[in-house]
């Protein structure tokens, strides 16, 4: 490995921990959406710094080729977190259904007290 | 001491609309007519067009809902009305003419005996006729649906269907808005929360916009869909019901 690889390496994954941090401080990102970008962030920072460090999980997990286990975890991660997203769009289409019921029946109730509030007031001005 | 109300009289009709201005105004006349006295409810799916003011010219009372939600979260929304306003019993209609308001009187004098009442189109009542794979597929739906809820069911996607006292507290909490959830789904989760089902003959008439098709390719699709919503009914599990209490 060339010293420029191994300062690309640690420097990406800086970048990322750099990025959900900035995020998380700026209300754009909460902590439960954060947290898998951070471990992964951690994770690529500790194997950008110590690169045998990759080598010996591989062997210890029987893959031949390191960079397969990356590939490995990397698409894992990905996959659990698209999970997770589709599962809290499905909770938000809930509760937006749930607030438009809401909307539609207290418009109409609001309506109805109008009418009849209306009604009371052209009778006592008779 | 007034007279007691008739069933009639503590049941609402639901209309679901998207986008219907043409003939929701005409539909609600006719319940009108064929139904003195009963209260409608036009729930006004998100339509773009005049759809809640004609059907409040017509006389129907309208909850609009601010976004489309499917007929299945129209529905939800009218059984949260329905409870709310102290209605027994909720009677669904489509607004685009396609179910004869001769047949609410049959259905609701039905919720006498059942929980929940559907509407079948090839009970051999009327004219409505669905032929190849369409008619295999509701067939198999029909089938599986029928050993569930204990009872011969042909129809188990009509949408015309009178629902009583524990089917509307039942509904007003758990009312699938999935495409074919709201049909398919709910006889599941009726059944399942121990309600009864039944299903009466009603006359159907074509729909006032377009034919059914009898596309194969869009058979597929419908069987694909309905045997989805089934597949996913059947692996959830039941949803907890809190009996409503009993109202003279």
């Amino acid at each position: 490995m060339t010293l420029a690889s191994y300062i690309l390496g640690i420097v990406a994954a800086l970048i990322v921990l750099g990025v959900v941090i900035e995020s998380l401080r700026r209300h754009h990102l909460r902590e439960r959406h954060a947290v898998w970008w951070l471990l992964a962030g951690i994770v690529a920072l500790i194997i950008g710094v110590f690169p045998d460090l990759l080598g010996w999980a591989a062997s210890l997990v029987g893959v031949t080729v390191p960079t397969n286990l990356v590939f490995f975890l990397s698409i894992a991660v990905l996959f659990l977190v698209s999970i997770q997203h589709s599962g809290e769009l499905t909770e938000l289409e809930s509760e937006t259904r749930t607030l438009a019921e809401s909307v539609a029946l207290q418009d109409l109730r609001i309506r109805e007290l109008e009418a009849a509030l209306a009604e009371i007031e052209s009778r006592r001005n008779r | 001491m007034g007279r007691m109300p008739t069933a009639l009289e503590r049941t609402l009709i639901v209309m679901p609309a998207f986008n219907e201005e043409e003939s929701v105004a005409a539909v609600v006349r006719e319940v009108f007519a064929t139904v003195p006295g009963v209260a409608v409810l036009v729930v006004d799916d998100g339509s773009r067009d005049a759809t809640a003011r004609e059907a409040a010219a017509a006389g129907a009372t309208v909850l609009q809902l601010p976004i489309n939600l499917g007929v299945g979260g129209a529905m939800r929304a009218g059984f949260k009305y329905a409870i709310q306003n102290g209605f027994r019993n909720v009677v669904q209609v489509d607004s685009d003419g396609q179910h004869d308001p001769a047949g609410i009187a049959t259905l609701v004098e039905e919720l006498d005996r059942h929980d929940l009442v559907l509407g079948a189109r090839f009970a051999g009542v009327g004219d409505y006729a669905v032929r190849g794979p369409r008619q295999w597929a509701m067939k198999v739906l029909s089938g599986i649906l029928s050993r569930l809820t204990k009872t011969r069911l042909t129809d188990t996607t009509s949408g015309f269907r009178a629902s009583g006292p524990r089917a509307v507290a039942l509904f007003a909490q758990h009312y699938p808005s999935e495409y074919l959830g709201d049909t398919v789904e709910s006889l599941v989760i009726a059944s399942r929360a121990k309600l009864t089902v039944a299903q009466v003959p009603v006359a159907m008439r074509p729909r006032a916009g377009g034919v059914p098709s009898h596309n194969p390719y869009k058979a597929a699709v419908y069987l694909g869909r309905a045997g989805m919503a089934l597949f996913v009914a059947l692996i959830r599990p039941p949803v907890t019901f809190v009996e409503p209490a009993v109202t003279a």
